[in-house]
C-alpha cells in the first residue's frame, strides 16, 4: 500500500447501528480538514478495504482509529485485537463500544432465544426452520460467518483503550472538536489529554444542561411518554416521565428535553457514577411520593421494564453485564 | 471442611439502630451466623443500589439491608427512601435473574440485638438453600479453565 505520509486514520464498526459513521460524515465540510490532515487507511462504511491488508501494517503505524461497535461476536473481537495492535491511539467511539448500547440489551437473554426470536416467530417465514450455520461447506470451500459470543462487552472489556468518546451517536460539533485538537497535536499546538479520559462530552449531567424549571418532585404515578402532553417548561421528571437527564453525562446541549422529550442516557453515567442504572433508580427512587409499601409497589408498576429502564445503554457497562440466564449455562 | 454451602452475604447497617441492634447482640452474646459482613452506612438512606449490584457483581451470595424502623429514622425520612430503592432494586434483580430470596430488607431498633441476630440466621439458611450465585457473565466467553469470579470470596 502506498503512503503520502501524512498519519493514518482508521474507523471500524462491530456490533453498531452505523449511526455513528452518519454521526461522522454530519461534521461537514470539517471532513475536508480529516482529508487534508489524515490518510484514510480503513473505513469499511466508506471505502473498500481487506482485513488482511490490516494485518499486514506495522503494529502501531495507524495514529487515530476511531472504534464503534460493541464486541458481539468473534469477528467483532478479532477486530478489536488487530486494530489495538496497529493503532497508537485507539477510541471507543460512541454508546456501543463505550458501554454496550442497545445490542447489549441482548444481555437479558440467551443467545438461544435471541435466535428463536429471529428466525421462529410469528412474522418470519421460515417453514423449514432454516438457521445460519457457523460453516457451510460449498464447491468453493469451506464458509464462516463469525460466532456469537453468549454476551456483548464493550471495546476496553476486551482490548486497552485510550480514550472513551460517549454518545449515541457523538454529536457531530463534539466529533469536530475532538478532530480540532487532534490536528492541532499534530501540529504541536496542544497536548492530548491523559490516557483513559472521556472526551468530546461535558463532565456534569444532563440535568445541568437543561432548561426546563425544576421544582420539588413528588410522583405518585409514573406514566409513559405516549400517554402524557409534556409541559413544555416544566422538568420532564415532575411530569411523572422518567428522565435520565440526571444520571447520564453531560455533552448533547440537553437535546432531547428541549425537543419535550425526555432524556435516554445515550451519553453513559455521569462523572464518577460507576453504575448508570444504579445512579438513575436512586434518583428516581427518591422521589417516590409515598411510605406505604402497597402504593410504592403500586407506583413502581409504572416501570414496566427497568432494567430496559434504567440500562437502555448501559447493559454491557454495568456492573452485572448480563442477565444469568445469558451467561449461566447451568 | 464440610460439603455445606458457606454463602456469603453483606449486611448493610445503618449507624443508629441496626448496627447498634449487632452491637446489642454482641454485648448480650446472643451468636449469630458468620456469614454475613456486616458494613456500616450512617443510614440505610446511604444505600446506593451500586453497592447491592456490587457485591452481588463481586461474589456474594445475598445482600441484607438494615435500617431503623419506619418513622423512627435518624434523619427522619431517609430510611423511607431506602426502603423504596429496595423495591425497585428487587424487581431490576428478578430480571438479571437473581433471586428476590437474595435481598431482604429489615428494620431493627437498638434494642432489637436479638431480632437482628434471628432475622439473619434465617435468611443465612434462606440463601443457603437457594445455593451459590458465583456471577460470573463472561464464564462462557473464556475457555472454563481460565473462568473465575470477578473478585475472590473466601468464606
Amino acid at each position: 500500500m502506498t503512503s503520502n505520509g501524512k498519519p493514518k486514520f482508521a474507523m471500524y464498526w462491530a456490533a453498531s447501528c452505523g449511526g455513528c459513521e452518519i454521526a461522522v460524515l454530519n461534521i461537514h465540510e470539517k471532513i475536508l480538514d480529516v482529508d487534508a490532515n489524515f490518510e484514510v487507511v480503513f473505513w469499511p462504511v466508506a471505502m473498500d478495504a481487506k482485513y488482511k491488508d490490516v494485518e499486514a501494517m506495522e503494529d502501531g503505524s495507524i495514529l487515530l482509529t476511531l472504534f464503534n461497535g460493541a464486541i458481539r461476536n468473534d469477528e467483532n473481537e478479532h477486530i478489536a485485537k488487530l486494530l489495538r495492535q496497529k493503532s497508537k491511539i485507539l477510541v471507543a467511539f460512541g454508546s456501543c463500544a463505550n458501554e454496550g448500547c442497545v445490542p447489549a440489551l441482548a444481555n437479558l437473554s440467551p443467545v438461544k432465544d435471541l435466535m428463536d426470536t429471529v428466525y421462529t416467530t410469528v412474522s418470519t417465514e421460515n417453514p423449514e426452520n432454516l438457521r445460519p450455520q457457523p460453516t457451510t461447506t460449498v464447491p468453493e470451500g469451506e464458509l464462516y460467518i463469525p460466532t456469537m459470543y453468549p454476551i456483548v462487552r464493550t471495546l476496553d472489556q476486551v482490548v486497552d483503550v485510550d480514550y472513551y468518546m460517549p454518545g449515541c451517536p457523538p454529536e457531530s460539533h463534539q466529533i469536530a472538536a475532538v478532530i480540532d485538537l487532534v490536528i492541532q497535536v499534530l501540529q504541536g499546538k496542544a497536548q492530548l489529554p491523559p490516557k483513559g479520559t472521556v472526551i468530546g462530552a461535558g463532565g456534569s449531567t444532563v440535568c445541568d444542561e437543561c432548561k426546563r424549571k425544576r421544582d420539588v418532585k413528588h410522583i405518585k404515578e409514573f406514566k409513559r411518554i405516549q400517554h402524557v402532553m409534556i409541559d413544555p417548561e416544566l422538568c420532564i421528571l415532575e411530569q411523572g416521565v422518567i428522565c435520565s437527564g440526571s444520571a447520564t453525562r453531560s455533552g448533547c446541549g440537553a437535546l432531547c428535553p428541549a425537543a419535550g422529550s425526555p432524556c435516554i442516557g445515550c451519553y453513559g453515567p455521569a462523572e464518577g457514577a460507576l453504575d448508570f442504572g444504579a445512579r438513575l433508580m436512586t434518583a428516581v427512587s427518591s422521589v417516590i411520593d409515598s411510605n406505604k409499601p402497597e402504593e410504592i409497589e403500586r407506583i413502581l408498576d409504572g416501570i414496566p421494564d427497568p432494567a430496559g429502564m434504567f440500562y437502555r445503554f448501559n447493559m454491557a457497562g454495568s456492573l452485572l453485564r448480563a442477565s444469568r440466564p445469558a451467561w449461566d449455562k447451568k | 471442611m464440610t460439603d455445606t454451602f458457606e454463602p456469603t452475604i453483606i449486611g448493610f447497617t445503618c449507624n443508629w439502630c441496626s448496627y447498634r441492634a449487632a452491637d446489642m447482640a454482641g454485648t448480650a452474646r446472643i451468636k449469630y451466623a458468620p456469614n454475613v459482613r456486616l458494613i456500616r452506612l450512617m443510614c440505610s438512606g446511604r444505600l446506593d443500589p451500586t453497592f447491592v449490584l456490587k457485591a452481588f457483581a463481586s461474589g456474594a451470595d445475598g445482600v441484607l439491608v438494615s435500617g431503623c424502623h419506619p418513622g423512627d429514622c435518624h434523619y427522619v425520612e431517609q430510611n423511607y427512601k431506602a426502603m423504596r430503592r429496595f423495591y425497585l432494586i428487587k424487581r431490576l434483580l428478578a430480571q438479571m435473574g437473581i433471586e428476590p430470596g437474595r435481598i431482604k430488607l429489615l428494620w431493627a431498633s437498638a434494642a432489637e440485638g436479638a431480632i437482628l441476630a434471628n432475622e439473619i440466621n434465617k435468611f443465612t439458611e434462606e440463601v443457603r438453600a437457594l445455593g451459590p450465585l458465583h456471577w460470573n457473565p463472561t464464564q462462557g466467553i473464556e475457555a472454563p479453565a481460565h473462568a473465575q469470579p470477578l473478585v475472590e470470596v473466601t468464606a
